[in-house]
């Protein structure tokens, strides 16, 4: 299957991405080569077969919920790109 | 003429495995700041294999000095005398940590994740941070933001990847073991390009607490050594339940390093397609039926085994890990941590503009692979369809490792390819046909050199056994490194 600009352009939007239009061309033909590629897996029945979704055989396992602070207030502003005292700081949202 | 590595100037020779670094230790010929000294002479005559993105120097001398402190007094941990270093996706607090990417441009981590932990515990010397491809995406260490590293076999050509890093330093002599991470073969294929053993386990048998998440029903931390002994050592230190790792496998830990003595018989088999696979190297070819005649000679049952869907594999693993992967990297959007792009004017151009100059090419080919087989249109078709055809392949390889106790295959197509040779992704990819299997079926497999292509290349042979059964697979994989390593 290929796809076109206008799924791509969608695509990019979904994930947060953007291309100018050299790149978008690029992106746009390896995708289509990686879909075709992946599009051999149509040729194999798997009719019956239930999609594997969990790998391990243990489920749920829990600890005891104990609440703690595993990080302060300020180690957790210490990456970041932008902040004040007490806040990340990020491009006005509301006018 | 292949490339051979100089001869370095040091007063100590190349050491194999700890039991050889403790046996001086003891003897009082070297001491842990000596090696450590050693190492970082070696890491700095060897810069132009950009192996290290950072050395910790400081910490490592005075880790060594604490550790000398504790042989002396008989407190010494099991790790003592190992030097370590990271691959750059493991966290260690107060340090760096980048996935190779710019998106994560000046992060220093908060915490220590549990396997580093464990490591440090067990009186480990951590040397410093390795380069890889960018978020461990890459076969070949070419993704980086740091720039690839080189195989010190020949400095032309890549080391593998994603650990690719990790591998050269342990073949370059600049620590004695690596920690990287395997998803589709990223500790397995980089060993086998460097002539080094790597070892990835059962999924779940190591905590990820502490990982940068690639493809979390695949990715799996493991060793890169120079011994069978030490990659059983490592894994009994790291493995075992967490608490802050729900998926870690609460199975009790064995002690893997104590069960090396292997069984006189074992039945092995061989997929045939791999072997007739039209593009697998024929040199390698040929070494790995050298092998599997010499384990034939020792009294072992090799047989040839079907397996239908090796033609299935990448796909199928392609479509799986890039979706959980366009999942996993939706954290990164410049806002709490790492790059952020300085021409945003509002929120969704923050998030654009950080991310598209923040991700190199190949991470974003596949968030948008993944976000496109997640989406509602297509999501049957491809992710539902690629989870039935996991299932189908895990069952048949299990179904196999329950005939045998051993799956052996080549670990690459070929020996190490040039910087630059690879530029088509689909290629690229191919690249994992044979080491994505295990991660498919989450099941441990371990690469061991078997010797060397007409150009002095490292060819790795790769070894599969049933999940959990890393004890079974390492005594194993000591029959045959026993047979190569000199």
């Amino acid at each position: 299957m290929s796809t076109d600009l206008g799924t791509l352009r969608g695509l990019a939007h979904l994930a947060r991405l953007e291309f100018d239009a050299t790149r978008e061309q690029q992106m746009l033909g390896d995708l289509n080569n990686i879909l075709d590629f992946v599009a051999q897996l149509e040729g194999l029945d798997t009719t019956g077969v239930e999609p594997l979704v969990h790998l391990s055989q243990e489920v749920n396992v829990l600890r005891d919920d104990e609440a703690c602070n595993t990080v302060s207030h300020q180690d957790g502003l210490r990456n970041a790109p932008r902040k004040d005292s007490d806040y990340f700081r990020v491009p006005k949202v509301l006018e | 003429m292949p490339y051979r590595a100089p001869n370095l100037q040091n007063s100590l020779k190349r050491f194999h495995s700890l039991s050889e670094v403790r046996n001086e230790l003891a003897a009082g010929t070297t001491s842990c700041r000596q090696l450590v000294e050693y190492y970082l002479g070696n890491i700095e005559r060897q810069q132009h294999l950009n192996a290290f993105l950072e050395v910790w120097p400081d910490e490592a001398l005075a880790q060594a000095d604490a550790v000398d402190a504790k042989l002396a007094a008989g407190t010494a941990g099991p790790l003592a005398g190992m030097v370590i270093g990271l691959k750059d996706v493991l966290a260690y607090a107060g340090h760096s940590l980048q996935s190779s990417s710019r998106m994560l441009d000046g992060f220093k981590s908060l915490f220590t994740g549990t396997a580093v932990q464990r490591l440090l515990d067990a009186d480990a010397i951590l040397i410093g941070r390795q380069n890889c491809d960018e978020f461990a995406m890459g076969g070949s260490n070419e993704s980086s933001f740091f720039g690839p590293a080189r195989n010190a076999a020949d400095p032309e050509r890549v080391p593998g990847g994603s650990s690719g890093g990790s591998a050269v330093a342990v073949q370059a002599d600049m620590c004695l073991a690596s920690i990287g991470s395997d998803t589709g073969g990223s500790v397995r294929q980089p060993a086998a390009f460097c002539g080094v053993i790597g070892f990835k386990p059962t999924y779940s048998r190591i905590s990820r607490y502490g990982l940068v998440a690639f493809a979390s029903s695949f990715d799996q931390i493991g060793p890169i050594t120079r011994s069978v002994q030490d990659a059983a050592l490592l894994l009994e230190v790291m493995a075992g339940p967490d608490g802050m790792d729900s998926t870690a496998s609460q199975r009790e830990v064995p002690a893997y390093s104590q069960q090396l003595t292997p069984a006189a018989h074992y039945r092995i088999g061989y997929i045939a397609d791999a072997i007739d696979n039209e593009g697998l190297n024929p040199e390698i070819k040929s070494a790995l039926e050298t092998q599997l005649d010499i384990l034939r000679g020792q009294g072992h049952v090799v047989e040839a085994v079907d397996f239908p869907y090796l033609d299935f594999m990448i796909p199928t693993y392609y479509i799986l890990t890039t979706a959980e992967a366009s999942s996993n990297l939706g954290r990164f959007d410049g806002v709490k941590y790492g790059y952020r792009a300085a021409d945003a004017t509002d929120l969704e151009s923050l998030y654009k503009k950080s991310r598209s100059q923040g991700f190199g090419a190949e991470v974003q080919r596949r968030i948008l692979l993944g976000t496109f087989v997640l989406s509602a249109n297509y999501y049957d078709a491809y992710y539902t369809k690629a989870q039935r055809v996991r299932r189908l392949i895990k069952d048949k390889t299990d179904e196999l490792l329950r005939q045998f106790d051993f799956l052996v295959l080549p670990t690459t197509p070929t020996t190490a390819f040039k910087i630059g040779e690879k530029q088509d992704p689909v290629s690229m990819y191919l690249a994992d046909i044979f080491t994505v299997q295990a991660s498919l079926a989450g099941v441990p497999a371990i690469s061991v050199p078997i010797g060397e292509d007409s150009a002095g290349l490292p060819i790795g042979l790769q070894v599969m056994a049933g999940a959990f059964r890393e004890a079974d697979l390492l005594a194993f994989a000591g029959v045959l490194t026993e047979e190569v390593v000199a």
